[in-house]
Order: structure tokens, then sequence, then C-alpha cells
């Protein structure tokens, strides 16, 4: 259900919704147009290359490297108790960009545009609640459910 | 080919107008364009606001703005492309009197910003980004263009010090405009020790909400010829495209695809280069904006925009004077004035009524006004004969 995907989520309805089923069983996926093959992430339904809507979900590898990151100060409504938090983005090996929080694994000291990064699908469940997300770490870093958003 | 020109100018001061609702604002920039002019409402065909809505209260803007400058029953109809609404009015005047269906039309941006409470705002600046991948993660406007600073600074060697420098520049010039919300020059010391936003953009990197109306009225050749009494500054190169909404699809982030199409567009146009524009106004919304335009524009070389404003070249008798009303920085912005603002100073700069900003002999001008992170982007370039 995609309205797990994010600490705020804007979008609960989208054709490619099964993709907040696969990142809470730990799985980044991109799509593949079944009629021309273009690969896209983040995934779409209906294909920017052929306009073909029939697709088809491929995982990831989650490799990328930094391309770019901000520390925010100033948050928007539903991310004020994360303040400061550091956003990056990363270029994905297979296909497209990534936006993300730069997690715990690297160190703000440590951040560098050009490093490698992994793409880590993190899962936050309580009773009658659920949230998916993604964060930017270390290469070697393997995915976990957590405690908080935080 | 048809011309149109520019016949009448209009501006009402830019800041936090607490005196005002956006209706009397406009109408404030309407009445000065109209007396300057000289024409009556009887001369008017149509009018186009450039606005963006979710700042206001009141739906339907055009129509309550249309009501309150008394020009019903004649037509109307809003322009929204976020902080390039402004200029995209603009075009859509150009667009109907180029297509012969209406002869003069006042063009009217205007915005309130300053009513919506902090909570709202704080919602608001949360859904400027794509809302479905990127949003999520609370992303800023400021946080944006400090990932296109970020990766500007590892490209190129640009330095937080030259960003600044723009803002110093725009206070500077903003302390001689009678309309900017802030008539203060400032040292780089005083920008340097401003509080952190965005890394690695701080509050002086960064323009304020404000609100503000300003206004141009548009006339065909011949009308125009018939009713302004003043040099008639001509539209002859308007340049407009769209980039991704996701800077997830962008092919970089040291500028933006739209502004350099869009440029290209207009001064082909406009039979030009970018070495003929005597005076620009840029979309500065942030400090690396401004140096992002300079390049995406060609009044540098893509990179070494820092360099530009570190060797002054975009202050008057500079390459190419940049912003001499303050910008949005030190003018203020509030979102659907901006672009009908930035052509109503380059009006200003090529009839030589600039004052002390005046750029001496200007006869070639640019607006350079975009909506977001370069959704959208109008280039517009304005000649006098």
């Amino acid at each position: 259900m995609f309205k797990w995907f994010g600490k705020v989520n804007f979008s609960p309805f989208t054709k490619v919704s099964a993709f907040a089923d696969h990142l809470k069983d730990g799985r980044v996926m991109g799509s593949r147009c079944t009629k021309c093959g273009a690969l896209s992430f983040p995934p779409r339904a209906d294909c920017v290359e052929c306009m073909h809507d029939g697709f088809e979900f491929f995982e990831i590898s989650g490799k990328g490297t930094l391309h770019t990151y901000t520390k925010i100060a100033v948050a928007p409504t539903g991310f004020d108790d994360m303040v400061p938090y550091t956003v990056g983005l990363a270029d994905l090996k297979e296909t497209g960009r990534i936006v993300a929080w730069i997690g715990e694994t690297i160190p703000e000291e440590e951040i560098k545009i050009g490093m490698e990064i992994q793409v880590v699908p993190r899962i936050f469940e309580e009773r009658e609640k659920i949230k998916v997300y993604y964060t930017l770490e270390k290469p070697g870093t393997t995915w976990s459910k957590t405690d908080s958003m935080n | 080919m048809a011309r149109v020109g520019i016949i009448g100018i209009g501006h009402a001061a830019f800041g936090r107008r607490s005196d005002a609702t956006v209706q009397e604002l406009a109408f404030e920039a309407f009445r000065a364009a109209m007396n300057d002019a000289g024409i009556g409402r009887s001369d008017i065909d149509a009018s186009v606001i450039g606005s963006v809505p979710e700042y206001h209260k009141q739906r339907s803007l055009a129509g309550v703005v249309q009501e309150y400058l008394g020009l019903n029953p004649k037509p109307t109809w809003l322009t929204e492309v976020a902080c390039a609404s402004g200029c995209a009015a603009v075009r859509t005047g150009w667009m109907s009197i180029m297509a012969g269906v209406h002869r003069v039309v006042a063009i009217v941006g205007c915005q309130k910003m300053t009513e919506l409470e902090t909570p709202e705002i704080l919602a608001l600046m949360g859904r400027v980004g794509e809302v479905q991948w990127e949003s999520i993660f609370g992303t800023t406007f400021p946080g944006y263009y400090a990932m296109f600073a970020r990766r500007h600074m590892h490209e190129f060697g640009t330095t937080h010090e030259q960003m600044l420098s723009v803002a110093v520049k725009n206070h500077f010039y903003g302390a001689k405009n009678n309309y900017a919300m802030f008539r203060k020059e400032i040292t780089i010391e005083k920008a340097r020790d401003s509080d952190p936003v965005a890394s690695p953009l701080q509050v002086f990197d960064c323009c304020a909400n404000a609100d503000g109306a300003a206004c141009v009225i548009l006339a065909d050749e011949e009308r125009a010829k018939a009713l302004c009494k003043k040099p008639v500054i001509w539209l002859t190169g308007m340049g407009c495209a769209t980039s991704s909404m996701s800077v997830l699809r962008r092919p970089n982030l040291v500028g933006l695809p739209s502004a350099q199409i869009a440029a290209a567009e207009a001064y082909e146009m406009a039979g030009v280069k970018p070495t003929d524009i005597n005076v620009a106004e840029v979309h500065d919304c942030f400090t690396i904006a401004e140096i992002m335009a300079c390049e995406d524009l060609g009044f540098c070389k893509k990179g070494d925009g820092g360099k530009l404003i570190a060797d002054r070249q975009t202050y008057i008798g500079g390459k190419i004077p940049v912003n001499l009303d303050g910008g949005l920085k030190a003018k203020g912005h509030p979102v659907g004035a901006t672009g009908v603002s930035m052509t109503v100073e380059i009006a200003k700069q090529l009839r030589g009524e600039a004052g002390e900003r005046q750029v001496p002999n200007a006869r070639i001008g640019l607006t350079h006004n975009v909506g977001g992170i370069g959704q959208y982007t109008f280039v517009q370039i304005l000649r006098r004969e």
C-alpha cells in the first residue's frame, strides 16, 4: 500500500502502489516497460519512451554514487522533529537517481560527492501503523526494521 | 511580422503590505500603468492575471481583480506556472495580440503572501518538490537550490563567498529602489553570519516572501504607435521552455535546461546574441540561481558564473549589469508579480527612467523568470528602437 511510503505521504494512490509492498519486504524496485524494455527509477506505469502502458517491476541493486546533498535546517511540516537532517541525491547503478536521507552509517564529516552509497530499505512497523522508506548508507549495509523515523 | 509593444508600466511597493488586499495591490500597479500610458479603461480589450492561487484565501483570483480594476465585462484569465506566473501572463497577452484576438491587453502580476500563518507556509513549503518520491524526505525549495549549489561548487570550484556576493550586489541596488522590500545595503560579513537554511545556503542566500503587484500594458503596433507618447518598448524575443518536475529526471544539477532552451529561442527570435544585451533581470530566488542564470543565458561560460560576480561584471559598468532593481533578493518575491516586475524594470531601463540605477544608453534588455527549480522558464528580450 503506497500510503506506507514516507514519513509523510502525499500521494496514497498510484499505479505503482506495489512498490511499497516490495519495500516492506526489503526490495527496492524500478520499472521496466514490457514493450520496449526502457528502465525507470523511480518506477512509472506509463513508458516515457514508447508510451506503452504495460510495465513490470525489477529489483535494483541499490548501488550508487552520491551526486549532491544538503543539510536542511529549516524543515517543512511533519519533519520539524528531525532537524537538522541531510538529504542526498544519488546516481543509481542501473538507471535513474534517488533522493533520500543520508543514514547514520555515514557520519557528516565523511559525506563527499562521488562516494559510493547503498540504498537501504527501512521498515518502521507499529501496531496498525506501517511506514516504509529508504536511506543512503555505506556500501555493505543491509536492510532492517527500525524503531524510529529519526 | 506583427509586433507587440509595452505602452505603460506600473509598480506597487513590495514588502509586508498589511495595509492592502491583493486586488488593492493590483489596482496600485494598474493605475500607475494606465496613467503612464495615458489611456482609459475603454482602451483595454482584456487582462491577464499572473498569480499563484494557493497563497490566497480568495479562490479564482482573476475575477475579483477584474472587478476591482473596473474592467468588467472585458475578458480575463489567470496564468499559473509557480514563480514564473508573471512572465507567463506577459507571454499570454503577447500571444493574444499576435493572434489578432485582442489589440490592447493589461498584464497584472499580483500576490499576497504574508497573510498566511507560519504552519500554512511550512505545509506549502513541504510540497514544492515532486511529492510522490521527493517531498516524503522533507525536501524544501532552498534544499533543492542548495543541492544545485553544492554540485556547482564541486564541478567548477564556485565558492559560497561568490554566492553571497550576489546578495551584496542585489542589496546595493535594492537600497536605491523605492519599491524594494529591503532598502538596506549589506556586507559580506553580515551575510556570512546569517543562520543556516539548507547547507551551503544561509538566510542571506534566500529571497523573501512578499506582497506586491506590477502591471504592463501591451498593444499591437498600430495601437502602440497611436496611443503611446513615450518610447514604445517592443517584445522582440519570446522564449519559453520546461524541464522535468522531478530533480531525479534532470540531465545535471549545475543549470536549468529550460532556461538554456528558452534563452536560445529568445535570442534567435530577437536576432541578437548574449553580448548584445545591455541590462538583464534574472530570477535570483537564491544566490546560486543568479550565478546559474548568467551561465544559462550565455553571459559567461558554464561554470564561470561565480567568477563573473566576483569580478563585479554584473554591476553597472561591468560586462552585463544584472538585477539593478535589487532582484528577488532585495526587492522581495511576491511570486506572481515577479515576472511582471522584471518587465517593468527593463522597460524603465530602456526608456532611460531608472534614475541612479540607470545603465547608460541601454537599448536591449532581457528578463529571465523561472518557475520552481526550472520546471518552467521564460526568457524575454525587450528593445527600444
